[in-house]
């Protein structure tokens, strides 16, 4: 209704120059060639919603989830963060600090997205400081050991490095990252991917659980349309860099209107369907 | 009773380092019948991968088998693996680029693999070799072409054709489409299931997924931590999974039929143990809702298609007094 969505896409589009270089184009008589990564792209979230992305690769998905957090620039479109803009055409990209703490991003291996030498306790703290968001040492600490609580470690966690972890407390520790600097936004870019069965799990319930407790608004980016159906409220299929088909998670599994949503859902194995 | 296509006993492979030994697999026992499907499934350090390397003999130095028999149609070759490799067993690994040569084009590789094992000439060979690109649907005109010029689809699809090529008894197929998009998937899953069950090859599907299992094999096993916990015919076990693990594992995964954005999903605290910290007993006990006294003492025996305590004679008289019985 009257109520302004939390984050508001338009016209999004993106494309790629992939062309040969310069001279080999220009001794081999070839042309400029540009793949379009995303194409005429329009969404919104609602304040405190997940909103999933879905699709293969190559369908533009992460390319979207990387422009909306400033990671790559659109070339047209508009996006609006809490009304804020945070890219226009005209303005281009913002450079705003309080808007950049309001949006955090969960990237999909948790080995390649934490520094190998730092302590988890100085990979939390990093946010806290960068922002300015607590000075006094001692309270700084008290925020880390109640970062880690929120995610399921414990305090004395902060002294180990991220090698001594499994890959789902690794991820535990890139959602405490996300969540240090009090953000009201998480792009999640398949944050499960990389996980067993039963840590995508524990990992996919702490990530609603911390919806619920904190009232974050999530963009779940994901191939898996199982994963989708327990995460989102509304769901985006997305092919070749355009949304072929959007609608309230309910709806879109139970009656998809394209042909493309309906050949993914049957191509998702399921226990139900016995042999093909 | 008939010799099975291939017979496992008791199998254990350890990777011994300076102070201790780490027991990688402890004493995995299947068969295989000629044309079936079987699958393992289970997380990673599951020992599913190392299972299908240690067929293969293919085991990464030091790890060794250290007890135990394969047997392919009676014929023993745990200490002899590389007379059947690629010959009698066939092999798929997840990613396709590494299996097949950058520097070759397709055909080329299939006509040399027929070439190689099955011996015939230049010409029948190639004429094989189009034969195989159709049944696995590429454009027998690609043969010319190198592995770079195919999709990731394409090019499992040419592994599989590579695969079938010196006409296997048995294929080892491990994660095959891990790599690939859900809709590939379905597509390379459902051709190699046909193209084995056409010619009476047995396949060994190693995936983590079970709605894979559930739609592609005929047989599953469940491993957990170097052990074959529960093992038995994919419908029985999908529709009623017995081991808390398999239980556990097929509860956790999100299914598109039965939830929705308010279900908090089932899930295992915790996660795999590592080599070095194996838990005592059964392996599963620190993660298991069901774990009884016996449970942390007691490794529980396989028999009847699952080894856990809840189905066994020691499980059922509720830990009245330390029967070893299984």
């Amino acid at each position: 209704m009257a109520d302004r969505p939390y984050l508001d896409v338009t016209g999004l589009s993106r494309h790629f120059d992939i062309s040969d270089p310069f001279l080999a184009r220009v001794v081999s008589g070839g042309r400029k060639r540009v793949l379009t990564a995303v194409d005429d792209v329009s969404f919104s979230i609602a304040k405190g919603q997940t909103y999933a992305l879905v699709g293969e690769s190559g369908s533009g998905k992460s390319t979207i989830a990387r422009m909306i957090v400033g990671l790559e620039r659109p070339d047209s479109g508009r996006i609006l963060i809490d009304g804020q803009t945070a890219f226009d055409e005209a303005g281009g990209q913002a450079q705003d600090n309080r808007l950049r703490q309001k949006l955090q991003m969960v990237f999909q291996s948790p080995y390649s997205s934490l520094n190998p030498r730092w302590r988890v306790g100085d990979i939390l703290m990093e946010p806290i400081k960068a922002f300015g968001l607590i000075r006094e040492r001692g309270a700084q600490r008290r925020r880390v050991d109640e970062l880690l609580e929120q995610v399921g470690l414990s305090s004395p966690d902060a002294a180990r490095f991220p090698h001594e972890f499994s890959g789902g407390q690794r991820q535990r520790i890139s959602i405490a990252r996300a969540l240090a600097s009090n953000p009201q936004f998480i792009v999640c870019d398949e944050p499960t991917s990389a996980l067993d069965v039963s840590v995508q799990a524990q990992v996919l319930n702490l990530l609603k659980q911390l919806q619920r407790d904190l009232q974050l608004t999530y963009l779940f980016i994901s191939h898996d349309m199982a994963v989708v159906r327990v995460m989102a409220h509304r769901i985006g299929v997305l092919k070749d860099g355009r949304l072929v088909e959007e609608n309230a998670a309910g709806d879109l599994i139970e009656s998809p209107q394209d042909p493309y949503t309906r050949m993914l859902m049957e191509s998702t194995p399921r226990f139900a369907g016995g042999l093909r | 009773m008939t010799t099975p296509l291939l017979d496992v006993r008791d199998l254990s492979v350890e990777f011994p380092l300076r102070r201790q030994r780490l027991q990688a697999l402890d004493g995995i026992s299947f068969s295989l019948e000629a044309g079936e499907v079987l699958g393992f499934v289970g997380e990673s350090g599951a020992g599913k991968s190392l299972t299908g390397a240690a067929i293969m003999g293919l085991l990464e130095p030091p790890g060794r088998i250290t007890a135990g028999t394969i047997a392919l149609q009676g014929r023993r070759i745990e200490d002899d693996a590389a007379s059947v490799r690629g010959g009698e067993i066939g092999m798929i690994f997840q990613d396709p680029l590494t299996s097949l040569n950058p520097l070759r084009t397709v055909g080329d590789q299939l006509v040399e693999t027929i070439q190689l094992h099955l011996g015939p000439s230049g010409e029948a060979a190639e004429a094989r070799a189009i034969e195989l690109l159709e049944e696995v649907g590429i454009d027998p005109e690609r043969r010319s072409a190198f592995p770079h010029e195919f999709s990731g689809g394409m090019r499992q699809r040419i592994v599989i054709a590579l695969a079938l090529a010196p006409e296997p008894k048995l294929i080892i197929a491990d994660e095959p489409t891990t790599a690939l998009d859900v809709s590939i998937q379905a597509q390379v899953l459902a051709l190699l299931r046909r193209l084995c069950k056409e010619r009476g090859a047995a396949v060994i599907l190693i995936t983590h997924d079970m709605g894979v299992i559930a739609e592609t094999t005929d047989r599953v096993a469940v491993l957990y931590a170097g052990r074959l916990v529960e093992e038995g015919p994919t419908a029985d076990v999908i529709a009623a999974p017995r081991h808390p693990y398999t239980a556990g594992l097929m509860a956790s995964t999100p299914n598109l039929d039965a939830v929705s954005v308010d279900t908090v999903l089932p899930q295992i605290p915790g996660s795999m143990p590592g080599l070095t910290a194996l838990p005592s007993g059964c392996r599963f006990h620190p993660r298991c809702g069901d774990a009884m006294a016996e449970c942390p003492r007691i490794a529980p025996e396989f028999a009847d298609g699952v080894a856990c305590h809840k189905f066994s004679a020691v499980g059922s008289m509720k830990g009245k007094g330390a029967s070893n019985g299984g």
